[in-house]
């Protein structure tokens, strides 16, 4: 997962290596490292904002060794699904259960469908839907398709994915 | 030394065997650009002989305008360029450099044009053809039966009409890797979809009024259902990337379920939705509606033809032009024919 924390350091030599290496003793991907320095805080620490890959479950343990070493942990922001992707299904979308298909993206994990336009021109006639996919990578973002896919081919759907 | 005195002319005798809209076109450009292709390449081009169903004309000594117009209109006049020799006999037995096939597709055996086109390499002759049937299902034995001879077999008129690109990869971005190609290689299926889009009309009445101003055909099924473009992404595979591929091996969907409230979703979401074909380096062969980003460039509406081809050293390079006419597929005939010489 990728995340995002706000921190906050002593203006001493050292503190930042010592604020990034927990990071990656716990097996995180460091993304970008911001060092504002010339915009301490009123209590003179130094701002850092700081992106990095790491599994969530390691994140409680992160925050303890930080603060451990007397940094301030001011904000962390997760961000799951971080790659998206519309799609347009052509059929009998609604008949052929659509909790169902979406449920089938919704319970990998990594993927869920986080929008939804339907429109039904007649109860008879195929309906056309804007679907929008999001995963917590391009790879699982391509997986999710692949398995709506494979859903809507079973349920006679069409499925228009972006080139 | 004078320009002209330093090229020597040479005489290049052309059949045209299949005379509907391209085999006619071929014939009126090689006649309008006679003279400025004999100033700019040196080639006379003169055309010898003229097959179709209709029957056969020859004059050895090269064909004029009148008489090729009369042949159009259909034999009104019984004349000695009238003669009563098959198309075959026409390949074998007139002497000629080129051979310019032009008769319709038939994806299921390729015929008359496999004839055709094996005749006229086995009798000496060069081949330029619009004609994918026979590509998209002999690709490779045609070819070898070319190089065993000697001669050389030309096709840009089969993929995207006017628009450059078998030629465009070979000779121009010579050297560079090629990763992939796709685009909008059906004008009809291209002009469906836009009009769709802009007028919010449904499939089937736009396929009228197509047909009706002739943008499709009464059959309109080969271009709708994706298999005219599966046809040319077999030349492009074959062609450009050495797969050895037919018909068979691209996977199909057409156009015909697309629904206007598709298109509108598709727009609100800053797609539009784009019959692509799709060939890349691994031998995955792909027609399919897709969304196109509305900023991309393979975004063109209308009748228009687009292809991106992803190489490894130029980036991707695209281009774009009028897929299907008679005069621009003659264009890509007669380039064809002048590259053969240069």
């Amino acid at each position: 997962m990728k995340i995002s924390m706000d921190i906050e350091l002593k203006d001493i030599p050292g503190q930042l290596v010592q604020a990034l290496k927990p990071v990656s003793d716990l097996g995180g991907n460091i993304i970008s490292v911001l060092h504002q320095r010339d915009r301490k805080t009123a209590s003179g620490r130094v701002p850092v904002q700081l992106v990095f890959e790491m599994e969530e479950r390691r994140l409680d343990r992160l925050v303890e060794k930080l603060k451990a070493e007397g940094m301030h942990v001011v904000s962390i922001g997760k961000e799951r699904l971080k790659d998206s992707m519309v799609v347009i299904l052509i059929g009998h979308i609604v008949h052929s259960d659509i909790r169902d298909t979406i449920e089938k993206i919704d319970s990998t994990g990594f993927a869920e469908v986080v929008g939804l336009s339907l429109s039904m021109p007649g109860v008879d006639k195929k309906s056309s839907a804007a679907l929008v996919l999001s995963a917590i990578g391009k790879k699982e973002l391509k997986e999710a398709l692949r398995i709506l896919e494979a859903t809507a081919s079973k349920k006679g759907i069409m499925v228009i994915s972006p080139i | 030394m004078r320009a002209e005195e330093k090229t020597k002319t040479k005489i290049v005798r052309i059949s045209i065997v299949g005379f509907g809209h391209v085999g006619s076109g071929v014939a009126e450009v090689v006649m309008r650009k006679h003279d400025e292709i004999l100033r700019k390449h040196g080639l006379d081009l003169q055309i010898v002989g003229i097959a179709d169903l209709k029957g056969t004309i020859i004059d050895e000594a090269g064909l004029s305008g009148d008489e090729i117009v009369r042949f159009r209109a259909g034999r009104a006049l019984k004349t000695e360029v009238d003669v009563d020799m098959s198309s075959l006999e026409l390949i074998r037995e007139i002497e000629h450099e080129v051979m310019v096939e032009a008769t319709p597709t038939n994806v299921t055996n390729g015929e008359p044009g496999l004839t055709h086109i094996i005749t006229a390499l086995k009798s000496d002759r060069h081949v330029v053809t619009s004609n994918k049937g026979p590509l998209a299902l002999e690709y490779r034995k045609l070819m070898e039966l070319a190089e065993r001879k000697g001669r050389e077999i030309r096709f840009e008129a089969t993929v995207g009409g006017a628009m450059p690109l078998i030629s465009l990869i070979r000779e121009n971005l010579a050297g560079n890797g090629i990763i992939s190609i796709k685009g909008i290689l059906n004008g009809t299926c291209n002009y469906i979809l836009t009009r769709m889009t802009n007028e919010n009309l449904p499939y089937e009445h736009v396929l009228r009024e197509a047909q009706e101003i002739g943008i499709a055909e009464t059959d309109p099924s080969k271009d709708v259902k994706g298999i005219d473009t599966a046809v040319k992404l077999v030349i492009l595979a074959n062609s450009v990337f050495g797969i050895d591929a037919t018909y068979r091996d691209v996977k199909v969907r057409g156009i015909t379920e697309i629904t206007p409230d598709a298109l509108k979703l598709a727009k609100d979401a800053g797609y539009a939705i784009k019959l692509i074909g799709d060939v890349d380096i691994d031998g995955q062969l792909e027609v399919t509606p897709r969304l196109v980003p509305v900023s991309d460039p393979l975004n063109v509406g209308g009748t228009l033809n687009v292809a991106t081809i992803r190489t490894d050293l130029a980036g991707d390079i695209t281009v774009i032009g009028k897929g299907a006419g008679s005069i621009e597929a003659a264009s890509a005939i007669l380039s064809d024919i002048i590259a053969i010489y240069s």
